[in-house]
């Protein structure tokens, strides 16, 4: 008999709702997180769509969510070292419940997923990092391992995110190449609410703005800056190919943060804000390009740990894929565990089921998009210095002669080439 | 690396995080003698700026303010690094925010 009937290794947004999902199913299960608190070694941009969590929990149980505001500004910036054009974006649809968005800390957030788990039955141990899986003569998964501390279950879920140290061992994935992989480094300011509902013009403490800025966040290199707005603080940061950053002629990720905190378009936002926290997290950006097999003998891998994440330049999104592949993942381990068949075949039900789901469905969607965009410098160059130009010539009035707008913006067009812009607008339509 | 400038001490923000350090093991060590353009590298992608090199030449590197991310092990895993692990039970850095 295993000690367990099931172990998931991490209490991320995938591990706890799995955890939760067994429980629910009545079984025993453990999950270990190596942080002292689940969320304490975690970090996200970010703002969750809460469409997977509301197949997980109720409306009620989702009202208590720790989330930080309603996002109902969505902004977009091209920012030129000397300019920012931006679109801000708001509307009724946006901010309906059914499909709202909501900007989250990992911290507060991730305590309290794990806390609906451990409600339901999962047992949590903090402050153990897993270090080894255990297997049979076959190769089957039957445990893992601490130091000397040896746990054995049916099956074994890792959650372990986008730095996963066992998926080597579970299922012979080496670690995904650093040209689909991001840095992301974030700090946090801290406001009062209503200086920063004041700031986004939000209409009140409870909602808020998304930002993301292409081009000079980065100084060009693949990647962008982002902004949320918490409710007493906010969360500002950059990501950028590890990669491009690490091959290309440009400063330090750290330094592009701080660049994109003087730009003057962003410091008055920042303006008298305390920095609380500076963080470093990576970004799987490959999607299905780079996914590792899901499952093998006695073992599945759910979220970031199975690169179940998208980096579109204007937004990343794998919490909402964590989340549901989570929930996959618990349901389909508690079905073979009742089938007694946790082998790959017992398992692969669970694979099916996300092939139907809008998770795998969006990672092909996009396989085309991460390439696209890593060889698309003009995105995070050109087009930026382009829309001031163009903006530039519009607005500057200085007493000469008005000249027709097309006069003034087809040379500028004509700097960036129009066979390119109209080769990317097709490359961009093709990715997409 | 061009005439972008370093204007920031990270170290100064890394002073607001929480961390346990452990300081008997280093969880991430290099070869003797790391190859210089790897070492660049890594002083571009840690988010932390735990890579560092002086005006001298002289190159170091602090586990102390790690924030565990992984960055560096992607990038010269196969390198320069000759040991990437997670810090030992309790032990690194501790989010309050995240
Ligand atoms: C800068 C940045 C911005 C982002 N912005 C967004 C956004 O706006 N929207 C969005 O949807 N997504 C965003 N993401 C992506 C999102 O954060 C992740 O996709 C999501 O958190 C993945 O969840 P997970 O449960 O798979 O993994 P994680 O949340 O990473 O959880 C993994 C857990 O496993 C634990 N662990 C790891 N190894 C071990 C071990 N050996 N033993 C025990 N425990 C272990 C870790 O401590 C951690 O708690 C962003 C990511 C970054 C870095
Ligand atoms: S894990 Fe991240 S923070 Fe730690 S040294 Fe490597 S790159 Fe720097």
């Amino acid at each position: 008999m295993a000690d367990f009937d099931a172990i998931v290794v991490g209490a991320g947004l995938a591990g706890s709702v799995a955890a939760l999902e067994l429980a629910r199913a009545e079984k025993s299960v453990l999950v270990i997180e190596r942080g002292n608190f689940a969320g304490a070694k975690n970090m996200t941009g970010g703002r969750i769509y809460v469409h997977s969590l509301r197949k997980v929990f109720s409306d009620e149980e989702l009202a208590e969510a720790p989330f930080e505001r309603k996002i109902t500004h969505e902004r977009i910036s091209l920012m030129a070292p000397d300019s920012n054009l931006t679109i801000d974006f708001t509307s009724d649809e946006l901010g309906r419940d059914e499909h709202a968005s909501y900007s989250v800390l990992h911290a507060p957030f991730d305590q309290w997923l794990a806390e609906k788990a451990e409600e339901a039955g999962a047992e949590f141990i903090y402050g153990i990092p897993v270090e080894g899986l255990m297997k049979d003569e076959s190769g089957k998964v039957i445990g893992v391992s601490a130091g000397e501390d040896e746990i054995t279950a049916e099956v074994v879920i890792l959650a372990d995110g986008a730095n996963s140290l066992l998926a080597k061992e579970a299922v012979f994935y080496e670690k995904p190449p650093a040209n689909q992989m991001a840095v992301g480094v974030k700090e946090v300011f801290e406001l009062p609410a209503a200086t920063i509902t004041d700031r986004v013009l939000a209409a009140s403490d409870d909602e808020g703005a998304a930002w993301l800025f292409a081009g000079d966040a980065t100084h060009g290199v693949f990647g962008g800056g982002f902004m949320y707005t918490n409710r007493d603080s906010i969360s500002l940061g950059v990501v950028a190919g590890i990669d491009a950053v690490a091959n290309g002629d440009c400063v330090p990720v750290y330094q592009m943060l701080e660049d994109l905190k003087q730009h003057p378009s962003v410091a008055p936002l920042i303006k008298g804000a305390k920095v609380v926290e500076h963080s470093g997290h990576m970004v799987p950006e490959g999607g299905v390009n780079i996914m590792p097999p899901l499952v093998n003998d006695g073992v599945m891998l759910a979220g970031d740990c199975a690169m179940m994440c998208l980096n579109l330049g204007y937004m990343v999104r794998g919490m909402d894929y964590a989340v549901a592949a989570g929930q996959m993942a618990g349901k389909n381990a508690a079905r073979a565990i009742d089938a007694q068949d946790t082998s790959i075949n017992g398992l692969v039900h669970y694979v099916e089921d996300l092939e139907n789901s809008f998770v795998m469905k969006d990672l092909h969607q996009y396989k085309n998009e991460p390439a696209f965009l890593e060889s698309f410098d003009r995105m995070f160059n050109a087009y930026p210095a382009l829309a001031r130009d163009v903006m530039n010539s519009m607005f500057v009035v200085d007493g000469s002669p008005a000249a027709p707008i097309k006069k003034k913006v087809l040379p500028k067009v004509k700097q960036v080439g129009l066979l390119n812009i109209v080769k990317d607008a097709r490359g961009a339509m093709k990715a997409l | 690396m061009s005439d972008m400038k370093i204007t920031v001490n990270v170290d100064e923000y890394l002073a607001v995080n929480k961390y346990e350090v452990d300081e008997e093991t280093a969880h991430i060590e290099l070869v003797d003698e790391p190859s210089p353009a790897e070492f660049d590298k890594l002083i571009r992608v840690c988010p932390a700026g735990l890579y560092k090199r002086d005006e001298d030449g002289r190159e170091s590197f602090d586990y102390a303010g790690c924030l565990e991310c992984g960055t560096c092990r992607i990038i010269c895993g196969d390198t320069i690094l000759s040991k990437w692990a997670y810090p030992g039970p309790t032990m690194g850095v501790e989010y309050r925010y995240g």
